[in-house]
């Protein structure tokens, strides 16, 4: 008899490392994703009770595979839909061992897995959510909290999306090279879409989704080591790299919100750094450039303050010129008018804001207030400035930011006073 | 698709509050009403009196009324406001709720209202 916390965690940590690997592998192989769930489920209750009494198992991923598999005969012999499926899970369970030595990159089920989750006729927000869930094997609870939908809603949703799956026939296979590309692009949006809700706003941060950025960087390194011909998979790992590096400058001791530009470089991550950089160059080297890489080379401009440089401005505006071009998105025309205010001071940048004010997708969006508010102080426009910051505390979710906020506003009323 | 915001927190921790506290957590909610109010999604919103203004009245089956001091339940965190506000949807809902002060100093409960049709006269 053994320790039933050690099962646990034991059974905690193949949950973490090889719940996607598992369930890629049964979907693919067993008759579907719901089915392979269910029955992964039940594996690991089962593991929670033998485990502590019969020991550990040597390979307990092989454990797992083996009776979630027989899980899955069961009830194909319930259903009485037996016949050639038996062959297919014999031959599964001859490499089950085999297949366990923890490959470094994806692997091919998991990454088919991704392509599944992120196929054009799953709903695009519920794209990243279905792939947490299915790789990373988070609940729909956990889920629903990191990107602020009610969790009765959030089940539904993943539960609509692996019908969709199975109904429409979506194929757990890694697409062909003419469609590759473009199906490629999705998984990392998915995966971005993880990340930005662990990072909140680039401004900001968030300790109730802190947990999620690493579980984006986790995605992403395993998908750039699947496809190291894909530039832009190697370029989204370097820009989440760049970010991450950054997350504890974001506060000051006192647990106050620091700008970007006022932050202690001496804080950041340099070994992250060091390798986003030497990703970024990795990327570069395909001369096929992207969404990810622009983003990734305009976070390396800013990084040149921790040798005691100073950004490239002028850089960081071309930069952004290409990504709008690329993206049209009225985000990166609101970042290339922040920048310009750094390379042409405030009066041109608000000239440039100008041209953004009407649009819709920016009315209740924080930082484009943050931004414009930032612009009309350093123009002296103050009464403006109290108006643009006070709609941006309004609409931040962070309690540091908010702080902020509020701080920048006192600063201009003391300068009236 | 009308939601009410209902906002618990701890009514002493108000009050332990500095003065210069006190204003930046009033401009905090002033700052979160006006930008309920620009996106065009505000429908009403008070603060309410504190707990020990409250009153909850009973009628039993047997007819008799009682009438007592204090809040309905007695909880560490109490109704102390609402919002009421017009979205699309509960996701919609959930992202304002996020972004009140309330939910970082104490917690949102979001309902949706089932809107009363008049009876035929």
């Amino acid at each position: 008899m053994i320790d039933r916390g050690a099962a646990r965690d034991v059974a905690e940590r193949a949950a973490r490392e090889s719940y996607g690997k598992l369930l890629a592998y049964l979907a693919r192989r067993c008759g579907g994703l719901e089915p392979a769930e269910d029955a992964l489920a039940d594996a690991f209750t089962a593991a929670l009770e033998r485990w502590p009494v019969a020991g550990i198992p040597r390979v307990p991923e092989a454990w797992l595979l083996v009776t979630a598999k027989r899980r899955i005969l069961d009830r194909q012999r319930r259903e009485e839909r037996a016949g050639r499926f038996h062959d297919r899970l014999a031959a599964a369970a001859r490499d089950a061992e085999r297949h366990f030595e923890e490959p470094a990159e994806l692997g091919d089920d998991r990454l088919a897995l991704m392509f599944a989750c992120a196929n054009p006729a799953i709903a695009i927000d519920v794209r990243a959510p279905l792939i947490l869930q299915a790789i990373l094997g988070l609940d729909a609870a956990r889920i629903a909290s990191a990107f602020l939908v009610a969790p009765a809603a959030m089940s539904q949703r993943l539960v609509r999306a692996k019908r969709k799956i199975a109904q429409a026939r979506v194929p757990l296979d890694i697409p062909g090279p003419d469609e590759f590309a473009e199906r490629l692009d999705a998984v990392l949006a998915a995966i971005y879409a993880t990340f930005a809700e662990g990072w909140g706003d680039p401004e900001g941060s968030d300790g109730r989704t802190r947990g999620l950025a690493a579980e984006a960087i986790w995605l992403a390194r395993a998908l750039a080591a699947s496809c190291p011909d894909e530039p832009e998979a190697t370029g989204l790992l370097a820009l989440m790299l760049y970010a991450d590096a950054r997350r504890e400058a974001r506060r000051d001791l006192a647990g106050d919100f620091v700008p970007l530009d006022e932050q202690d470089a001496t804080r950041w991550n340099s070994a992250a750094i060091d390798e986003a950089e030497a990703l970024l160059v990795r990327a570069a080297a395909h001369r096929r450039a992207g969404r990810f890489q622009l983003e990734a080379a305009i976070q390396s401009a800013h990084v040149a303050r921790r040798f005691g440089g100073t950004p490239d401005w002028r850089a960081i505006v071309a930069l952004y010129d290409e990504l709008y071009r690329i993206t049209g998105s009225p985000v990166v025309a609101l970042n290339r008018v922040a920048a310009l205010g750094r390379l042409h001071g405030p009066v041109a940048a608000l000239d440039a804001l100008a041209l953004l004010e009407g649009d819709a997708r920016l009315r209740d969006y924080q930082p484009y207030w943050a931004a414009r508010a930032d612009l009309l102080a350093r123009a002296g426009r103050r009464a403006e400035a109290l108006d643009a910051y006070a709609r941006a505390a309004g609409l931040t979710v962070d309690p540091a930011v908010r702080r902020y906020f509020g701080t920048r506003m006192e600063a201009i009323r003391a300068l009236d006073a | 698709m009308k939601y009410m915001l209902m906002l618990f927190f701890d009514e002493a921790g108000w009050g332990a509050m500095s003065e210069e506290e006190t204003t930046r957590a009033i401009g905090a909610y002033a700052a979160y009403t006006s930008a309920l109010r620009e996106a065009g999604v505000y429908a009403g919103g008070d603060r309410l009196g504190p707990v020990a203004s409250a009153t909850t009245v009973k009628v039993g089956s047997d007819g008799k009324t009682s009438v007592l001091d204090g809040p309905y339940a007695e909880t560490k965190e109490q109704l102390g406001g609402y919002y009421l506000i017009d979205v699309p949807d509960m996701d919609a809902a959930l992202a304002w709720a996020a972004r009140c002060p309330c939910a970082s100093h104490g917690t949102v409960e979001v309902r949706p209202l089932m809107v009363m049709v008049p009876a035929p006269v």
